[in-house]
This record gives C-alpha cells, sequence and structure tokens, in this order.
C-alpha cells in the first residue's frame, strides 16, 4: 500500500512542480523548454514503477521501468546486434534507396503527363498492399538476411515520399517560375534553381513519415523469417518464451532509435527550408 | 540621349501588327486583345492603362513570350518574342516582388546572372551595382520577407536591371504599394530610366502615374482588348513631382480620361 501511496504523493508533487515551473518565464528558455518535458517523463516512469510494485502486477502483463532497465543492462551486446541487424543494416539502406527512388520518381512524374498518370496509380496500388501478405513474398525472393528486410522498407516509404514530392514540384508559384522563363532558363536550371528549392518543405514531410514506418517495416519484415538475430526476430521469439521484460527492452531501443531518426530529420529539416513561414524564428 | 547615340533614331523595339490574342475558356473564348498595332520606338516609355480585362496585362505578356498571340505579328528587336526571350532581350517586373524566400536579396538579383552564366566577379559587381541603383546597398544579405513590400519591390527590379537587358517590362509594380511609396518609386523609376535610356513598358491603371511617366501613353478597352488611343506626351524629360499641378499635365490625364471612358460607352 505505501508503494501506492508513495506514488500518489510523486505524482501531485511532480504536477505541481510542472505547472509551477511552466508559469514563469524560465519555462520558455532552452533549458526550461527540455525540463517540463522530461519531468514529465520521469513522472510517468515513477508512476508505472510504483503501480506495478504496489498493485503486484504480473511482469508478464507489464515489466517494472527498474526490471526493463536491468534487462537492457544485462543485454547490450544482444541488443546492439539486434539494432545494427535490424536498424543499420535493414531500415537505414531501405530508407535511403526508397526515398532517393520515390524523389527521382516524382521527377521523371513531373517532367512527363504520361508517366504521371501511369505511375502514380501503380505507386498508389503497391503501397495499398497489405505488408504482413508483402514481407513473405519479399523475404522468399531476397532471402532471410538484412537484403529483404531493406526491401520491404523501400515498398513502405517510397510511396508517401513520391507524393509529397509530387506535390512540392508543383508548389512553386506561377509568378516564380515566368521569372525563370523571362531570363530563358533551361528546364534543368529551374529545377535545380527554383522547383527543388521549392519542393523541399513537402519532401521533408514525406521523410518525417517514412522514417518512421521504415523502422516498423523492418521490425515487422523480421518475423516472416529472419537469422537468428534482429529486433523483430527477438520480439516474436521472447514472446513465445514469455520473455517479455526482453520485450519491452527491445521496445524501448526501438522507440529511442526511432525518436532519434525522426529528430535527426526535422533538424536538417530546420536547416534545409530555414526560409518557410513554419520554420523562421 | 543613349539611344541616338547607339542606334540612330526612332528606330522600333516593339512591333505589333493586327495582333490578336483569344483565349479558350470553359465559358467559351475570350478575345483578350483584338487587331492591335503598335509601334514602340527606342528609348521610349510606354505606359498602357485600361480598365481590368483590357488586355493590357495580356499584350505585355505577349511581348515577353508568357502568352502566344493567334494572329498577326508581334516582333521584338526584330526577332520574335520567343527568340528575344531566348536572347534575354527584356527584363520582367510583376505585381509582385516573387522573390524566392530561400536566397537573400542578393542572392535573388544574382540569380539570373547565374542562369545566364556571368562570370562570378562580374556577379558580385553587377549585383552591387544595381543595390546602389535602387538604393539597397548595405541590405544584399538580408531575406526577402526581413524587407518592406516596397524595398522588396525595389529588390525586384534591381533583379531585372542586373542583366542589363535594352527593354524593361513592367506590370503594375506598384499596385499593391501605398501611395507615398509609390510616388517615391515613381520618381526612381523615372531617374533610372534617364540614366539607363532603357525602353519601358509599364502596365497601370492609375492615370496620374502613366501621364507622369510616359512618352506615350496607350489607352486600352475591354471586351475585346483593344487600343482605343495612343498619346504622346508633350511633357519634358525632367519631370518633378509638381509637374502633376501644371496645365499642360491635367489635360493629357484629360484626354485619358476621354478614352477611358469612350472606351466603356460602346458596351
Amino acid at each position: 500500500m505505501s508503494w501506492i501511496a508513495g506514488t500518489v504523493v510523486i505524482w501531485l508533487a511532480a504536477w505541481a512542480l510542472n505547472v509551477r515551473v511552466a508559469a514563469t518565464g524560465w519555462a520558455r528558455t532552452g533549458a526550461g523548454r527540455l525540463f517540463v518535458p522530461l519531468l514529465f517523463g520521469a513522472t510517468i516512469l515513477v508512476v508505472w514503477e510504483g503501480l506495478v510494485r504496489g498493485l503486484g502486477v504480473a511482469p508478464v502483463i507489464l515489466p517494472a521501468p527498474s526490471a526493463i532497465a536491468a534487462k537492457v543492462a544485462t543485454s547490450l551486446p544482444v541488443l546492439w546486434v539486434d539494432f545494427a541487424q535490424t536498424f543499420l543494416k535493414g531500415a537505414l539502406p531501405g530508407f535511403v534507396i526508397g526515398c532517393g527512388a520515390a524523389v527521382l520518381t516524382a521527377i521523371a512524374i513531373d517532367r512527363s503527363p504520361f508517366l504521371q498518370r501511369g505511375l502514380l496509380p501503380v505507386g498508389n496500388f503497391v503501397a495499398a498492399l497489405p505488408i504482413v501478405g508483402l514481407a513473405p513474398i519479399l523475404v522468399m525472393w531476397f532471402g532471410f538476411d538484412w537484403q529483404s528486410k531493406a526491401a520491404v522498407v523501400v515498398v513502405m516509404v517510397f510511396f508517401p515520399v513520391l507524393v509529397n514530392m509530387v506535390a512540392g514540384l508543383q508548389a512553386s508559384e506561377r509568378m516564380q517560375r515566368d521569372l525563370m522563363a523571362t531570363w530563358g532558363a533551361s528546364y534543368w536550371q529551374a529545377l535545380v534553381k527554383l522547383r527543388l528549392p521549392a519542393a523541399m518543405p513537402f519532401l521533408f514531410n514525406g521523410l518525417k513519415i517514412a522514417s518512421t514506418l521504415a523502422l516498423i517495416g523492418a521490425i515487422v519484415a523480421e518475423f516472416f523469417g529472419s537469422p537468428v538475430y534482429g529486433m523483430g526476430f527477438r520480439i516474436s521469439t521472447e514472446v513465445g518464451r514469455l520473455g517479455l521484460d526482453m520485450v519491452w527492452a527491445e521496445i524501448a531501443v526501438a522507440a529511442l532509435a526511432g525518436s532519434a531518426f525522426y529528430g535527426l530529420i526535422a533538424l536538417i529539416e530546420r536547416w534545409v527550408t530555414f526560409w518557410h513561414p513554419s520554420q523562421r524564428h | 540621349m543613349k539611344d541616338t547615340t547607339n542606334l540612330g533614331g526612332d528606330q522600333a523595339v516593339i512591333e505589333a501588327k493586327g495582333l490578336n490574342l483569344v483565349f479558350q475558356t470553359a465559358d467559351g473564348p475570350v478575345h483578350a486583345l483584338k487587331d492591335v498595332n503598335l509601334t514602340v520606338n527606342r528609348g521610349e516609355f510606354v505606359s498602357f492603362i485600361g480598365p481590368s480585362g483590357c488586355g493590357k496585362t495580356t499584350f505585355l505578356r505577349a511581348i515577353a513570350a508568357l502568352e502566344t498571340p493567334t494572329g498577326g505579328t508581334l516582333t521584338v528587336n526584330g526577332m520574335t518574342p520567343d527568340a528575344a526571350r531566348q536572347a534575354r532581350a527584356y527584363g520582367y517586373v510583376f505585381q509582385a516582388a516573387g522573390l524566392y524566400p530561400w536566397r537573400t536579396i542578393a542572392g535573388n538579383i544574382k540569380l539570373p546572372l547565374e542562369i545566364m552564366g556571368f562570370s562570378r566577379d562580374e556577379q558580385d559587381s553587377r549585383v552591387a551595382r544595381v543595390l546602389d541603383l535602387v538604393e539597397l546597398a548595405g541590405f544584399g544579405k538580408k531575406y526577402p520577407w526581413q524587407l518592406s513590400g516596397g524595398m522588396q519591390q525595389r529588390a525586384s527590379i534591381a533583379r531585372a536591371l542586373a542583366f542589363d537587358a535594352d527593354i524593361l517590362l513592367m506590370d503594375e509594380p506598384f499596385g499593391a504599394l501605398d501611395e507615398i511609396v509609390r510616388d517615391r518609386l515613381n520618381e526612381e523609376v523615372l531617374k533610372l530610366w534617364a540614366r539607363t535610356g532603357k525602353t519601358i513598358g509599364f502596365v497601370t491603371h492609375s492615370i496620374p502615374e502613366a501621364v507622369y511617366l510616359s512618352t506615350k501613353i496607350v489607352v486600352m478597352s475591354p471586351r475585346p482588348g483593344r487600343i482605343t488611343d495612343v498619346i504622346d506626351s508633350p511633357l519634358p524629360k525632367e519631370r518633378p513631382l509638381d509637374i502633376r499641378d501644371s496645365r499642360a499635365f491635367i489635360e493629357i490625364a484629360h484626354r485619358v480620361r476621354e478614352g477611358l471612358r469612350a472606351g466603356h460607352s460602346d458596351e
């Protein structure tokens, strides 16, 4: 009972503290903006820990954060191997290839109305295929190792980036395009100096969506055949052995990697599209 | 001025003969220009004035090869408009500044120079010169959104001047600005014209602006878009702002107003 009482006290105290901090000017400075969400996250972990202990929740249903942290600490080598296999070899190359192909296809589609009518529906069709149906087929084609996972990721990220990039290439204003014409600019000059820069806000929207899809795709694809390592492989086998603490450890790694990947892209976006109204400060 | 020394007098720069332009729209054909005949000589300042829909902007865009006439002939520097466009015969200033927000003011002015393949040193010296010309020296490193509307429009004029084309086409360049800023920019445009000797085509819907600036005023009327009057201005080349109170100025303004009214009466 003391665990629950303590949890409630800490929760209320942290709540009160956060309300106070948020009301001060300090919350709007650099450190303050980091402190408020960090305190919120820490509070959730404490409440989680307290409730699991106080209510005696079975580890199979929900392990305590401390148990997950302990598992992470003892299985670092395994987690690293899994991470390298799934994220570095599966998700990342798939993301790069898929997004690169989508950008090139978007440029081709934009250049030719014929392709616009032909390729966009095909892209749409592929995006509509369920990943649980597609992944086993791609595993058959490309083997158990990371190549098939990268292929699944390529299929998953291609369409959102394509659609955004096609819209982005049409985002420049008519007047801006007319200006290019009055200077006698060639198609490629207009593309590089006007239409690609104007498309960047759209492209980064697509890339941010694709960044989360890439990790999901690489993990889920491992459910349908993989070597004896990888985040998806570990999750599916540990669930079978009721090793839920390991499953949660993998989830923690995935959450961390996914957030960092997304954050990195958002950072590059800020640097590239500093001129866009949504990024001006 | 420059025109007589360089190319010997009244040389036609823009020539339209029986020009027609019909847009096909969902509601049927729209006759934007009908039987337009006009000759613009080197060094002239020509204003096109008329109510909206009279084809003044369409005519300017046709000169710039941004629209394609459906009948008649149109030559710019003795070439087709498209050849003149490829030869970078003119600078075009639009209603809005249309600066690229990811480039600084200097970067925007440099853009046409990059496209036309000027050397880097040449680019820098030209940017500095035209920034001076439009009184924006010191603002080269700013981004467009950090400047006022009037300054942005001046930057867009600098951009059109940077590659030193003989013809400057301006489509209601000051339409979105308040009257005080507009007066100042009008004075600056006149100075610029006197200094450079360029041929300028200027679209406006302000009678005082047209009379104040032009050596030739083309009055147009809508449905179908056509020229109803061409007025050669007797005003001297040197024009202080208070010339607008002079008798000659008021007489020309009156004639323009009559021309505009005549265009409307036959509807």
